[in-house]
C-alpha cells in the first residue's frame, strides 16, 4: 500500500496509488525496528517475527527474522520461543519462506518497506493491530504493539512505540519513495 | 479388565485403588523437559516419579513398563535412554512427525478388602502382588465379613507438541477416567481460560473433583491449589493465574462398577505447562 502526500489511502490493490493535487511525491508505509544495543556477557542478535492480527486474531505474517542458514534447519528449534508469534501462526508457516524470513539482524534501526505493503494490501478495511516481537537467546522476550485501522489514514503517522528491554522504538510512518 | 502382567509399584496402584478416593495420597507424575517445540525434529526429556511435592522427585521412581507413547498420527512411539534411579525414572522421546504426541501410563484392576475369620484384614491383590485378573475366583471368598470390591483405574499423563498442535491423540480409548481437551494442552496461556472434558470409561464423568497445583510448592508456603468439579457434561475449566508447569489431579467414583465389583473409581493425573503471554 502506498500513499501520496498524505491523503487516506484505502487498502488492497485499489489504493496504491491515489493522486494527489498538491504533489505527486509517492510515499508508501514503512516500519523501523529498532534493536538496542546491549551491554551483556553473551549477545546473541534476537530472533524477531512481525505480524498483523484483525479483531478476531487471525494472523496475517510481515516478517522472521531467524537464523535461517544453520545447517540443517538448527535455526528454527529457537522459533518456538517467539511466544505470541509461534501461537498466531508461526507454528503453522512451512520455513524458510519467500518474502517473509530473513537472517537475524544486530543493533541498530532496521527498516520493512516491501513486506509490510505487501501484507498490508491482503487485507480488507477493518482494526488491526502489529506486533512485533523479539526473543534472545541467554536473554529476554519482548512483544510491542500497534493499533491501527484500514483504510489507514496518513493524519495518524507516525506511530511510534518504545520497548522496555529487548526492543526499541518501533514507528510505523510514511516514506518518500 | 485387561490383564496387568505388571508389577506396578505398591505405592503407585495404592495412590489408584485405594479405598480412600480423596485425591491426596501420593501423586504420580511425568514432567516434560518442554512441551511446546519447534524445528524439524527434537527430543523431549521426561522425569517419572510419585512424591507429594510436585515435580520434586524425593520419594520414589515411577514405574514406567505400562507407559505408552502416541505419536501424532496414532502409532505408538518407543521411548528411548530409560533409566531408572533412587527417586526418579527418566526418559527420551524423539519427536519426528509434526503434531501433538500423548505420553501415557495406564492400568486397571478389580481389588478386594475384607476381614477373614479372625477379623484379620485382608486385601486382594497383596502387598507388593501383581494383579492377575484370572486370580480372583481363588484368591477372594465369595462371602467374607466387610468384604468390598473395586473396580478402578489410575491414568498418569502429559502433551508435547512439535510444531502445529494436532488432536488425532485425543480419541478416547473408552477406558477409566480420560481427559480429553477442549483447549488444545500445549496451547495454555497465563491468566487465559482451558476447558477439559472427564470420560469414565466412554460416558461423561459427572462430579469428579479436580486439584490445580502449580508447580514449585518448595518455594511458596500455601499451595494455592484451585479445586473444581466436572458439570453435568463432565466439562470443568480452569483459568490458569500464572506460568508454570501445573499438576492436574482428578479422583472420580460412583457405584456402576462391573460386577463382582460394587464401586468404580478412577484416577487422573496429568503435567500441563502454562506459557506466559
Amino acid at each position: 500500500m502506498k500513499v501520496r502526500n498524505g491523503l487516506a489511502i484505502a487498502s488492497g490493490a485499489l489504493g496504491l496509488m491515489l493522486a494527489s493535487s498538491v504533489s505527486m511525491a509517492a510515499q508508501s508505509v514503512t516500519l523501523d525496528i529498532a534493536l538496542p544495543q546491549l551491554d551483556v556477557a553473551e549477545y546473541h542478535k534476537p530472533y524477531v517475527a512481525v505480524w498483523i492480527e484483525n479483531n478476531k486474531r487471525k494472523s496475517t505474517q510481515v516478517a522472521v527474522w531467524y537464523d535461517v542458514d544453520m545447517r540443517e534447519h538448527e535455526g528454527k528449534e529457537w522459533l518456538k520461543d517467539l511466544r505470541q508469534w509461534w501461537r498466531r501462526g508461526g507454528r503453522s508457516l512451512d520455513l524458510p519462506f519467500d518474502g517473509l524470513t530473513s537472517a537475524t539482524k544486530g543493533p541498530g534501526t532496521h527498516l520493512i518497506d516491501t513486506q509490510l505493503n505487501s501484507a498490508l494490501a491482503k487485507l480488507s478495511d477493518g482494526d488491526y493491530t502489529l506486533r512485533v516481537e523479539a526473543s534472545r537467546e541467554v536473554g529476554g522476550r519482548e512483544v510491542l504493539s500497534i493499533p491501527f485501522s484500514l483504510p489507514l489514514s496518513a493524519k495518524i503517522l507516525p506511530v511510534t512505540v518504545e520497548g522496555k528491554s529487548e526492543i526499541g522504538r518501533v514507528s510505523l510512518r510514511l516514506e518518500d519513495e | 479388565m485387561k490383564k496387568l502382567s505388571i508389577t506396578t509399584s505398591f505405592v503407585a496402584i495404592a495412590a489408584t485403588l485405594a479405598v480412600s478416593f480423596s485425591a491426596s495420597a501420593h501423586r504420580a507424575w511425568v514432567l516434560p523437559s518442554s512441551t511446546v517445540l519447534s524445528g524439524e525434529e527434537a527430543y523431549v526429556t521426561f522425569d517419572a516419579a510419585i512424591s507429594n511435592t510436585i515435580f520434586h522427585p524425593d520419594h520414589f521412581a515411577m514405574n514406567t513398563d505400562d507407559l505408552v507413547v502416541t505419536a501424532p498420527n496414532g502409532e505408538t512411539k518407543e521411548t528411548e535412554n530409560s533409566a531408572r534411579g533412587k527417586y526418579r525414572t527418566t526418559f527420551d522421546v524423539k519427536l519426528e512427525q509434526e503434531g501433538t504426541y500423548k505420553i501415557t501410563s495406564f492400568s486397571s484392576g478389580i481389588r478386594a478388602f475384607w476381614k477373614d475369620d479372625e477379623g484379620k484384614r485382608k486385601m486382594w491383590p497383596g502387598r507388593g502382588e501383581a494383579y492377575v485378573a484370572e486370580e480372583f475366583a481363588t484368591s477372594v471368598p465369595k462371602e467374607a465379613t466387610d468384604l468390598r470390591i473395586t473396580q478402578g483405574s489410575r491414568r498418569v499423563e502429559t502433551f508435547v507438541t512439535l510444531g502445529e498442535p494436532s488432536e488425532k491423540v485425543f480419541t478416547p480409548t473408552n477406558e477409566g477416567l480420560e481427559l480429553i481437551p477442549v483447549t488444545h494442552p500445549n496451547d495454555l496461556f497465563a491468566t487465559e481460560a482451558a476447558t477439559f472434558t472427564l470420560l469414565i470409561d466412554g460416558e461423561p464423568a459427572v462430579g469428579a473433583e479436580v486439584e490445580v497445583v502449580r508447580g514449585g510448592m518448595r518455594y511458596r508456603n500455601d499451595q494455592e491449589t484451585i479445586s473444581v468439579t466436572s458439570n453435568d457434561e463432565g466439562q470443568f475449566e480452569v483459568t490458569w493465574p500464572q506460568a508454570g508447569m501445573y499438576f492436574i489431579e482428578i479422583g472420580y467414583k460412583d457405584d456402576k462398577a462391573e460386577k463382582p465389583a460394587t464401586v468404580r473409581t478412577g484416577s487422573y493425573s496429568g503435567t500441563f505447562e502454562v506459557l506466559p503471554l
